[in-house]
Formats: structure tokens, C-alpha cells, sequence
């Protein structure tokens, strides 16, 4: 296969041009080429009304170790860390519940985790909002019960914008567990308790090490978006939290600090790199169970 | 002996019986937010902060097409959907089948390029482009959304595509090749049929992506229109109108009810097929 392959390279390049460069071009053009010009801003010197002016200077990476900036990029760090927890422990068992149904039944509940999703995102997001307002269904049923005397102002809390990022990162956590369960033989699992391991220490030994490829690209698919969102705290902090992304968006509008921006994106995209490293460790990226 | 089965038996079901529970408990976690949605969208008040009865003139009020914004708003989202779907699949269809088939120098580094989309947090590359277009100097706008769109559409449409193809499908080609087909013909007639089922839902992931999307849509609008969810991102500040609810209501009615048909159809045709196939005699061995 791969001789054959390799002498119709040689014969004709037209059909690989064809077929590999379109999507090529794309990709270098505005993936490679605006993360490499990001790096290079960020060294840059911001401009007296916005914009760049083109000297070399580290002054954006000093402006993010100020601890204003720095508080935010640690409470960003923490808010991502407990979503992707959550995600994990909630997700899982999940995850595994599905795996163990038949394929059919499996599929539909996959398809059903995910027709919540074609709803518009930021309805979803509202629709919390809603949910938890001051007069809203929640409140009804803690002060009617008694629980709290006055209703809770969930609104605009870094709780409420923990909801909304669980709720949202959810199933991107259980469909890589999933298909990572799903692969799982069975016939180890009995080996296993064969041998005489109980199933606590099966699930310790066998499942969880196995499926673990599956619980890493959860752990990438949901600690990255979370900590790079600004739509979430956009709308369920009403602008009152702010994370990274936010102040990242709002160089780009109010602020117009674009080399700060800059930095702190390549903040992210670094953090970013150093998980995919760690990833690429012990699995092939291309394992990763992205759709 | 038999005592101890029971005890597992009913230890099992109790189990099982938790297990359900729990799956319940998670999707109904889900689904929340679209009931909460729909709950809303019949609404009696003029902002959506507190319940204040049911009406339905929300739907009436969204279908005299007085709210001209969130109408203009829904029609630029559509378009650009649909543009970067067609968009997207092309590309994303080609590559797919070409990062699988062939070798070449610079494939490994395509190929993690098409990852970085995925992972890289969307807020980074939006504000990358945003900065090397103003840079380069091309007007924001609608253009330039669709451009966004498509960079975050193209790599999931390429994994998509990769996912769906195997050795099968390089035997149909050499099969169609050997029967005199040139390559071109072998595309269109062998290779893109075989991979159909992977090349609509590489189309559906792109649209439901591309409609749904915020930060690309509002970091490279520039001046321009906004696209819904953009729209409703700025007017949750001030509370959000039924209307909005109703909207989004029917749109995701028609995106189950879509789905449910072309499930229907997809069953309809593997019946014909099953039909057809017992009237045949067996061609492949």
C-alpha cells in the first residue's frame, strides 16, 4: 500500500496538489502564519491610540505578572481546573453507563446528549440565567421551602458562570471517555475479576488505566475551552467576572492594549502546547476523540 | 447458594436501578436550559426577568416580522452558515481523503495545523486574525467572519472524513481504476459516494458550528451586521424579549424535526436496499 501510494507521488503530483492543498493552504495562511505574527506582536511596544508600534519590548509580559492581571490568570486557571473536575467525576460514570448499553441504544443517547447542543449557545446560556434568577423557578422552590428566607442572588456570581461552563463542557468530557469505554474489552474486565480482583480494584487496575487516553482528551477538551471563554462570563457574570478571555477581547475593543492582548493569548496558546506535550506522551494525537 | 444468587440479583438490580437514575438526573441537567427556553418564549412579559403568565404572542409578534434586527440578524447567521458549510466540506472532503492517501513532505505539520483550530482556545485565533487582517489591511465584515468560520469548520470536517475512510475504500478505487475509470471518474463515481454518510455529517457538524459560533462572528464583524448569536450576546445586558425565545424555539424544533426525516429516509432507503438485495442474486462475495 505504501509503495504503491509512494509511486503514484512520484508519477503524478497533480491529484495529492488537488486533494492536500487546498486545506494546506488554508491552514498556513490564517492558522500558522496569524499565530506566528501574534508571537511576534506580542513582543511589540503598544501604540499612544491602539495598534502596534514596532519595537521590540517585554513590557506585555511584564504587565501580566502585575498582580491585577495575575490574580485574574489564576482565578481563570482555578475556575477551568474545578470545571474540568467536575466534568471528569460527573462525567464519567456517565460515560460508562452509555458504553455498556448495546450500540444502538448507545448512539441514541449519544444523540440525545447532543441535540441540547444545536440550541443557540447563548440562549442556553440565558436560559440558566433564567433559571436562577432572583424570581426565577430555583428561588421559588428554596424560599418556598423554607431553605432561605430571602432568594439568592445567583446572578453574575463566579458560581453561576461555573454552572454554565460545567453544563457547557459536559459532554465534550463524556464523548472522548466514551468511545474510550466503549473500545474497552470486555474480556479483560473478566479476566480480571477471573483472577480474583473485586471490582473496585478491577476498575482501578484495568479500566481506569485503559480508558485513560479517553479521560486525557476530556481533560484537553474541556480545560482549554474553559479557560480561554469569554462568552460564558460574558453573559452569566454580566461583565462583572472577568477571566482571561475577557480581558483578552477587551484589549481588542475599549482598552486597545493589543501586545497585552497578544501576550496573553500566547499565554493561553502555551498552556495549551505544554498539555498536548504531556498528551503526546503517552498517546498519538490523532487518538483524540474530537468529534 | 441460592440465597447468596438472590442477594446478588437484587444487589445487581439496585445497581442498575442507581445507574438509571443517575443517567436520568444528567440528562435532565441538559435539557434544563432548552426547556427553560421554550418555557420562556410563552413568557407574558415584556423582559424576560420573572414568569408572568402564558401567552403566545411572542410567536405572532416574531412572524409579522416587525423585529426587523433579530430577522436581519438570522438571515446573515444563515447565509454564512450555509456558505461555510459548502465551503468547509469541499475543502475539508479533499483533505480528509488527501492527508489519508498520500505522502508527502509537509504532512505531518498539515496535520497538526488541523488540530490547532480544534484545541487552541477560539478566542486566540479569532484575535490573531483579527490583528493580521487589520495589519494586512482587509475590511472586516462579512468576508472575514466567513473566514473565521471556515478555519474552525475545515479541520472537524478533515477528522471527520478521516475517520470514515479505510482500506475498503482504496480497494473500490483501485477496483474502479483496473475497469478503465480515470481518476477523476473513480472521485466522483467510487470515492465520494462511498464516503457519503461522512461527508454529511461533516457538512451538519460545520453548519451547527458555524450558526452557533460567537467569538469569531463578533470579534471579525468589524462594523458589519451581527450575526444571532452575536445579537443576543448584546442584548442580554438589557434582558431579552420573548421573541428571541420563540425564535430559537423554532429553530430547533426544524433542526429535530430535520433530523427525525432524514432518519426516516435513511431507513425508507436501506429497506428498498434490503428488498432489492433479496430479489438480486448476491454479487459480492
Amino acid at each position: 500500500m505504501n509503495r504503491s501510494s509512494g509511486t503514484k507521488k512520484k508519477k503524478n503530483r497533480l491529484p495529492v496538489l488537488a486533494q492536500a492543498g487546498p486545506v494546506s493552504v488554508w491552514m498556513i495562511l490564517f492558522v500558522t502564519l496569524p499565530l506566528l505574527f501574534i508571537i511576534y506582536v506580542s513582543f511589540m511596544t503598544r501604540g499612544t491610540f491602539g495598534g502596534i508600534e514596532y519595537t521590540f519590548s517585554t513590557e506585555s509580559y511584564r504587565t501580566i505578572l502585575d498582580p491585577m492581571y495575575f490574580s485574574v490568570i489564576l482565578k481563570s486557571l482555578k475556575v477551568a481546573a474545578v470545571t474540568t473536575i467536575l466534568c471528569l467525576l460527573f462525567g464519567y460514570p456517565l460515560a460508562y453507563f452509555i458504553a455498556r448499553k448495546p450500540p444502538e441504544t448507545a448512539s441514541k443517547l449519544i444523540m440525545l446528549l447532543m441535540i441540547p447542543f444545536w440550541t443557540n449557545g447563548m440562549m442556553r446560556l440565558n436560559a440558566w440565567m433564567l433559571f436562577f434568577q432572583v424570581n426565577g423557578p430555583v428561588n421559588y422552590v428554596l424560599t418556598h421551602l423554607g431553605i432561605v428566607e430571602k432568594p439568592v442572588m445567583f446572578l453574575y456570581t463566579d458560581w453561576l458562570v461555573n454552572i454554565g461552563l460545567f453544563t457547557n463542557m459536559l459532554p465534550f468530557a463524556v464523548l472522548p471517555m466514551y468511545s474510550s469505554i466503549e473500545k474497552l474489552q470486555k474480556s479483560l474486565l473478566e479476566a480480571s475479576s477471573d483472577l480474583g480482583a473485586d471490582p473496585v480494584r478491577t476498575f482501578l487496575k484495568v479500566t481506569l488505566p485503559l480508558t485513560f487516553p479517553g479521560i486525557f482528551s476530556a481533560i484537553i477538551l474541556t480545560f482549554i475551552p474553559a479557560l480561554g471563554t469569554y462568552t460564558v462570563t460574558d453573559m452569566l457574570g454580566g461583565g462583572k467576572v472577568l477571566y482571561i478571555g475577557n480581558i483578552i477581547k477587551n484589549q481588542f475593543g475599549t482598552i486597545r492594549n493589543w501586545p497585552l492582548g497578544a501576550a496573553l493569548s500566547v499565554l493561553l496558546l502555551v498552556i495549551t502546547a505544554l498539555l498536548i506535550f504531556i498528551y503526546s506522551r503517552f498517546a498519538g494525537i490523532e487518538d483524540m476523540e474530537v468529534v | 447458594m441460592t440465597e447468596q444468587n438472590l442477594k446478588r440479583v437484587r444487589k445487581k438490580r439496585r445497581l442498575a436501578f442507581l445507574a438509571d437514575l443517575y443517567a436520568v438526573l444528567m440528562y435532565t441537567l441538559f435539557y434544563i436550559p432548552v426547556a427553560v427556553m421554550i418555557v420562556f418564549s410563552f413568557n407574558d412579559a415584556k423582559r424576560n426577568y420573572s414568569w408572568e403568565g402564558f401567552t403566545t404572542g411572542w410567536y405572532g409578534k416574531l412572524f409579522s416580522f416587525s423585529n426587523t434586527t433579530l430577522w436581519d440578524a438570522l438571515v446573515y447567521s444563515l447565509i454564512i452558515a450555509v456558505l461555510a458549510t459548502v465551503i468547509s466540506t469541499v475543502i475539508g472532503v479533499l483533505g480528509g481523503i488527501g492527508l489519508k492517501k498520500f505522502e508527502f513532505r509537509t504532512k505531518k505539520f498539515i496535520n497538526m495545523m488541523i488540530y490547532v483550530p480544534i484545541i487552541v482556545p477560539e478566542i486566540v485565533l479569532a484575535v490573531a486574525m483579527l490583528i493580521i487582517f487589520i495589519t494586512v489591511g482587509i475590511k472586516m465584515g462579512m468576508g472575514t467572519i466567513l473566514i473565521g468560520h471556515c478555519t474552525f469548520c475545515i479541520p472537524y470536517a478533515v477528522v471527520t472524513i478521516k475517520g470514515r475512510i479505510s482500506g475498503d475504500n482504496e480497494t473500490l478505487e483501485e477496483a474502479s481504476m483496473d475497469l478503465g475509470a480515470n481518476r477523476i471518474q473513480t472521485f466522483v463515481r467510487v470515492t465520494i459516494p462511498s464516503i457519503m454518510p461522512g461527508i454529511m455529517s461533516a457538512a451538519f457538524l460545520s453548519f451547527t458550528l458555524s450558526i452557533d459560533d460567537v467569538v469569531m462572528s463578533n470579534m471579525l464583524a468589524g462594523a458589519s451586521q451581527s450575526t444571532l448569536p452575536v445579537l443576543i450576546l448584546s442584548l442580554n445586558r438589557t434582558g431579552l424579549s420573548g421573541d428571541v425565545n420563540a425564535l430559537t424555539t423554532v429553530m430547533i424544533v426544524c433542526m429535530v424535526a430535520g433530523l427525525l426525516v432524514q432518519s426516516l429516509i435513511r431507513r425508507l432507503i436501506s429497506k428498498r436496499r434490503a428488498k432489492e438485495g433479496a430479489l438480486l442474486p448476491q454479487e459480492e462475495g
